[in-house]
């Protein structure tokens, strides 16, 4: 691992999703087995781009994602690495038996990315707004779930999860987002990431909630409370060791999620401090709500996913100590 | 070797996946033998001529595939690549057995000679689609097969996948549609129609269609199988008219999808099958 944090709060110039596209580029360029299969959405993420310069690699199955995913299992018995793309909501729901059955089940390692995470849907509303995409694959046994924080990470990632062998779901946001990290940064699938060292809380956040954490750091560090802040980007196999090590240090944790906190990361985390070292939890994140049509900053508010409530949740969950 | 000794020898093997199928479902009791008889005559030409495959080297990356869309055929396929040599037969009469590599489903991570996994219904035409594209973007020459069911057909992904297979022109893909015209709660015509029915969808999704009269009749199968090889540019559909429960002495009467007779029906199944298949050999 290693990676420069830059700090400035400021949006990347590049939509995230050419993360993705730049890496399956590199990847595609030096293996031929290496494909991608979307349905429909080539023009949302621009990977039309790629199936000009690898008509042999990049296959478009059409409006039909229960489909895509089985010809990717497919494929994959074949010999290839297939990553297949859709919105979230698709990507999880509504293709998520063949996710299960034939290809994760089947021990096919295929590769599924939803874009549009969350609240990201924005202006495609509450049916293509999915706070639900991750707890669905957390479900598969021996799955990976990554919520990837920025282009940097997006792009690290594509490539770890083509060498990982196994079934995964990555979220990926499409337009620009906050830059998080350099470019070049190196992670490693499981391994969360510790960005900030604190005493009194401990926040651990993933994707567009990275930067809302190290913002809310700021100003908790103005009102003398000094908070730790972890990428937790990967949500499945989580980083049990540093969840623990992080509530034994600061004896409170805040997690914070573009999902909904039933079966997410909030869950998650709470699974492993519950076993392991119990401290008082707060969980920013979507409650029992469905999503909505609107700006992502407005829905950022409504659904309270936001710096200020990370704030307040970290001082209310270090009252609770 | 003339045909018509090549035909016989396809009989022989056929009744004897028949035999070994019901075997293997009554080693535990029960099981779907309806959906596992139809089936086998098809098997026997697969495996017992057309096919490229390995019983050594099941993952052979020129072999062709077969995919048992309706994977509660499993007890047929386990009998049929066991007596082909992917591992001696009598492993099959585990079906179910408490860590099994012969689940009622076909399995890819258990079996040897499964290529892949099947049992969620709809699921195995995707990824047998998604085989013959991959071989065919790798330039391999070999054929995928794939079973589906009539009742199976119900199921919006056959139909995503027929377009798929259509659009990318995988004339190496064969889907057999086994038409014994029966599902779990009734006829097929009864329970969920298939319209001007199951071939013309097909070949409204411009699939080439072959229509067999008897789909339990090996040479018919055999003609349609080498008639399919010939076509290129579109993937071929052949619907076979079968018989659910073919040849079992207690399912055929019933077309029933799963059965659970008694010790004396096996006893009587069994016998009348092993019967059946002395006088194929002595023919």
């Amino acid at each position: 691992m290693s990676f420069t944090l830059i700090g400035k709060h400021e949006k990347d110039s590049r939509a995230n999703r050419d993360g993705y596209v730049t890496a399956m580029e590199e990847m595609m360029k030096a293996d031929r087995n290496v494909v991608h299969i979307d349905c429909d959405l080539y023009n949302c993420i621009n990977t039309a781009k790629l199936e000009k310069e690898f008509p042999g690699q990049c296959f478009n199955a059409g409006i039909a994602e229960a489909d895509a995913v089985g010809v990717a299992a497919g494929m994959t018995a074949a010999g290839k690495t297939a990553f297949v793309h859709s919105f979230g909501c698709f990507a999880s729901r509504r293709a998520f038996d063949q996710a299960f059955m034939s290809a994760a089940y089947a021990k096919l390692p295929v590769h599924i990315v939803g874009s549009d995470p969350g609240v990201c849907a924005a202006y495609n509303g509450g049916t293509h707004m999915p706070f639900e995409d991750c707890a669905l694959y957390l479900a598969i046994p021996d799955s990976i779930v990554v919520d990837p924080t920025d282009y940097a990470m997006l792009h690290c990632l594509t490539k770890k999860l083509a060498a990982s062998g196994k079934f995964s779901y990555m979220r990926m946001v499409r337009k620009n987002i906050i830059k998080v990290y350099e470019d070049g940064a190196d992670f490693e699938i499981g391994k969360g990431v510790t960005l900030k060292e604190g005493k009194d809380v401990t926040i651990i956040a993933s994707g567009i909630m990275v930067d809302e954490a190290l913002k809310a750091q700021e100003t908790l560090e103005a009102e003398g409370i000094s908070a730790k802040v972890v990428d937790m980007f990967t949500w499945k196999p989580i980083d049990e060791e540093l969840i623990v090590t992080s509530a034994k240090e600061t004896g409170a944790i805040v997690t914070a999620e573009n999902h909904q906190v039933n079966c997410g990361l909030g869950s998650a985390v709470a699974q492993v401090v519950a076993k392991n070292c119990p401290v008082p939890m707060e969980m920013i994140g979507v409650q029992n709500r469905f999503g909505q049509v609107g700006a992502q900053g407005f829905l950022q508010e409504e659904y309270n996913l936001t710096a200020a409530d990370i704030v307040a949740a970290a001082k209310k969950v270090i009252s609770r100590k | 070797m003339q045909k018509t000794e090549k035909m016989k020898e396809l009989r022989v093997f056929a009744q004897q996946i028949r035999v070994e199928a019901l075997k293997t479902i009554g080693s535990l009791g029960f099981g779907h033998v309806g959906g596992s008889m139809s089936v086998v005559e098809t098997l026997a030409v697969l495996y017992g001529d057309i096919m490229k495959v390995d019983p050594k080297n099941p993952r052979w990356e020129d072999r062709d595939w077969c995919v048992m869309s309706k994977g509660h055929a499993g007890p047929s396929m386990y009998a049929t690549l066991g007596l082909k040599g992917f591992y001696p037969i009598e492993q099959a009469y585990t079906l179910n057995q408490p860590h099994t590599n012969f689940p009622s489903h076909t399995d890819r991570t258990k079996t040897p000679g499964v290529d892949l996994t099947t049992g969620s219904l709809g699921q195995g035409m995707s990824s047998a689609v998604g085989a013959a594209l991959a071989n065919k973007v790798d330039g391999r020459d070999n054929h995928v097969f794939v079973f589906v069911g009539d009742g199976e057909c119900d199921e919006g992904q056959v139909w995503e996948a027929a377009q798929f297979a259509a659009h990318y022109k995988l004339d190496h893909l064969i889907c057999f549609v086994d038409s014994n015209k029966m599902q779990l709660d009734g006829s097929v015509d009864q329970i969920m129609s298939h319209g001007k029915g199951i071939g013309a969808k097909f070949d409204a999704f411009g699939w080439n269609v072959i229509e067999l009269a008897d789909g339990n009749d090996v040479e018919q199968i055999y003609d349609a199988v080498k008639a399919a090889y010939e076509v290129s540019g579109k993937p071929t559909c052949i619907v076979l008219n079968t018989v659910k429960g073919k040849g079992c002495t207690f399912a055929e009467p019933s077309g029933a999808h799963s059965s659970q007779p008694t010790k004396e029906q096996w006893d009587e199944a069994i016998a009348f099958a092993e019967a059946e298949l002395e006088k194929i050999k002595a023919q």
